[in-house]
């Protein structure tokens, strides 16, 4: 007997849920061949602002987890990436990636997550300190996360600059809203499904699809957000979250556009820096 | 022989005052939150429900300092530029009711209203009750916010329910009077409704009738709200006198509170569209509003920890 073949809905994850855009709108992507693959919300900067309480809303709860904890839980997403590692390759091949390349490319996002998994408990070591004052003071830098951060990855490749914004800035505890490749999400959202079975709580990454041109502007003006980590953005986009995040004083940083995103080098602990605070506390020093 | 039995007392009731149809009242409800309020509208909607916002904290950790800090927030809400008008009424205990008007004075539009009554639970005798009602009209309250006898109202004792109420209103005086059904202790709209007559034929024209103490699990909802200000349009074609109605509890988003004010303007009309006729009994919804008017100004939306006394501070 045939059976009806069975189709899967792709919806983002955001605040612990698969989502549809609250606005109902979808919009189509076609494979390599050029045939229809799959209907994708278009979210809008109302699904943005739900996606930004979800992530506020676990902000104190994943801040306050132990670093050992963080780590292991991010391992755990390593794990669940490399468990459906074939799946991921074989949908980025289906959406026009060349094997070999997809291949390693998903390959060292399992890595880069284990990478940044191990920096969990280590990383305030190098970049907290003691500093030597003349006063009777323990004078020390501690770092704090920013609390809640926009991520813009780049239109392709469509995974792996993505895993490189989210993993460096969950790790030191904070919660990101993060805006998937606009042409080829759906590698964001078969991560988005295992971004729910790895220990991860609900609301520590959010990630939307839909267009660009709709949800810069959001990301640049919403007070709420930190900070806003980019990649693969135009000099008009650059323009608006310069502006946008001058006026609500939020840190912005855009990656290289010649980031090689596969090599060693983009990953590093200042990618941590990047999405923290630092505070400095002087402690007197008893009689 | 009328039989009589808490039940048969409050069939009699129903009888005469009509039950509910819950599923009605359900799908009703259920249609407000698909309303679509933009731009203006929306502005003007929320400007609306913050002046009919009766700022309340009822704590047992209040202090003189921090009522003197909310009667502040209620004269200004926020910066002034925001146009944010002042709100309706602060609401607080007896104990603080004199410290509130300390903070206000004397010539505000501010009113101070304070629970009495034994509040939340209503349990003191009736000498007890109308003593602190007393008091607080004393210490400066222009608003009294009562419980009604809940154990008498389930037992049929409507009688002592409706004598309990106006020996209240003759303690309020020149005071306003809110009466506080505890909905979720009645249980059942058909209650509700019966609750709702029950205390409206002994209160004035002014007066109000409220959901609940926000010290119970179930607060107000849409359904709440609809049966009580549609026993409020009944009883106002009925014999002419039009009672206010104030939902509080478990309000904290200005969507919610828009949705609420879509609820009066389509039962109740225009009429009732203004905060003495209709309030809303919220600590945080305030915020909540003050966000949305300034996401409507600036065109950003809005972190919560830039409004004063945020819950939140991530």
């Amino acid at each position: 007997m045939s059976r009806l073949p069975i189709t899967k809905t792709p919806k983002p994850y955001v605040g612990g849920a698969f989502i549809r855009s609250e606005s109902g709108r979808t919009f189509p992507i076609k494979d390599e061949a050029g045939n229809f693959f799959a209907n994708i919300p278009q979210c809008t900067r109302k699904d943005l602002r739900n996606a930004v309480e979800a992530a506020a809303k676990a902000g104190p709860g994943w801040a306050k987890r132990t670093a050992y904890n963080r780590g292991q839980i991010l391992y755990r997403l390593g794990e669940m990436l490399e468990a459906r590692r074939k799946e991921m390759i074989d949908v980025h091949v289906t959406l026009g990636g060349p094997k070999a390349l997809v291949t390693k490319a998903v390959d060292t996002a399992v890595d880069r997550l284990i990478y940044y998994a191990g920096w969990a408990d280590k990383y305030e070591q190098l970049l907290g300190n003691v500093n030597p004052v003349a006063a009777p003071y323990f004078n020390f830098t501690v770092t704090e996360p920013m609390g809640v951060v926009g991520l813009i990855a780049p239109d392709r490749p469509p995974l792996l600059p993505l895993i490189s914004l989210i993993a460096p800035a969950i790790v030191s505890g904070n919660t990101v809203v993060a805006l998937a490749s606009e042409s080829v999400p759906y590698p964001a959202i078969l991560f988005g499904e295992m971004l729910a079975t790895s220990d991860l709580p609900g609301g520590v990454v959010n990630i939307l699809t839909g267009f660009r041109k709709e949800l810069v502007p959001t990301f640049a003006t919403h007070t709420h957000l930190r900070a806003i980590s980019a990649a693969g953005v135009s000099a008009e986009e650059r323009r608006a979250l310069r502006l946008g995040a001058a006026e609500s004083v939020k840190r912005v940083r855009f990656a290289d556009s010649e980031t090689n995103w596969l090599a060693e080098s983009s990953q590093n602990l200042d990618a941590i820096r990047d999405t923290l605070e630092f505070k400095t506390t002087w402690h007197p020093i008893g009689a | 022989m009328l039989a009589k039995t808490p039940h048969a007392a409050l069939v009699r009731l129903f009888d005469e005052v009509g039950t509910v149809d819950a599923v009605g009242v359900e799908e009703r409800v259920a249609k407000y939150t698909t309303r679509s309020i933009k731009k203006a509208s929306k502005v003007k909607g929320l400007k609306l429900a913050t002046s009919m916002v009766d700022l309340t904290t009822l704590e047992g950790k209040d202090t003189p300092g921090k009522v003197a800090s909310l009667c502040q927030k209620a004269l200004q809400p926020h910066d002034a530029d925001l146009g944010a008008p002042q709100v309706a009424a602060v609401c607080v205990y007896p104990s603080m009711v004199r410290h509130a008007r300390k903070a206000l004075g004397s010539d505000t539009g501010v009113r101070i209203a304070s629970v009495a009554t034994a509040f939340p639970s209503g349990q003191a005798p009736l000498r007890t009750r109308l003593a602190e009602v007393k008091a607080a009209v004393a210490d400066g309250a222009d608003e009294i916010d009562m419980v009604i006898n809940r154990g008498a109202f389930l037992a049929g004792e409507f009688g002592l329910m409706q004598d309990e109420i106006s020996a209240v209103v003759e303690a309020c005086g020149d005071a306003a009077l809110k009466v506080i059904l505890e909905v979720s202790e009645l249980e059942t709209y058909d209650s509700i409704r019966a609750a709702s007559f029950l205390a409206m034929r002994v209160i004035r024209e002014g007066d109000f009738i409220k959901t609940s103490t926000g010290k119970t699990s179930l607060n107000a909802t849409l359904g709440n709200n609809q049966v009580m200000i549609e026993a409020i349009r009944d009883f106002y074609l009925d014999t002419g006198i039009a009672i206010g109605m104030k939902p509080a509890g478990g309000i904290r988003t200005a969507k919610q509170s828009l949705q609420f004010l879509i609820a009066v303007k389509e039962t109740l009309g225009d009429a009732w569209l203004t905060n003495e006729r209709y309030r809303f009994g919220a600590s945080s919804l305030l915020n909540d509003l003050l966000r949305q008017l300034e996401k409507e100004k600036t065109g950003a939306y809005q972190a919560p920890y830039y409004f004063s006394e945020a819950a939140e501070s991530y």
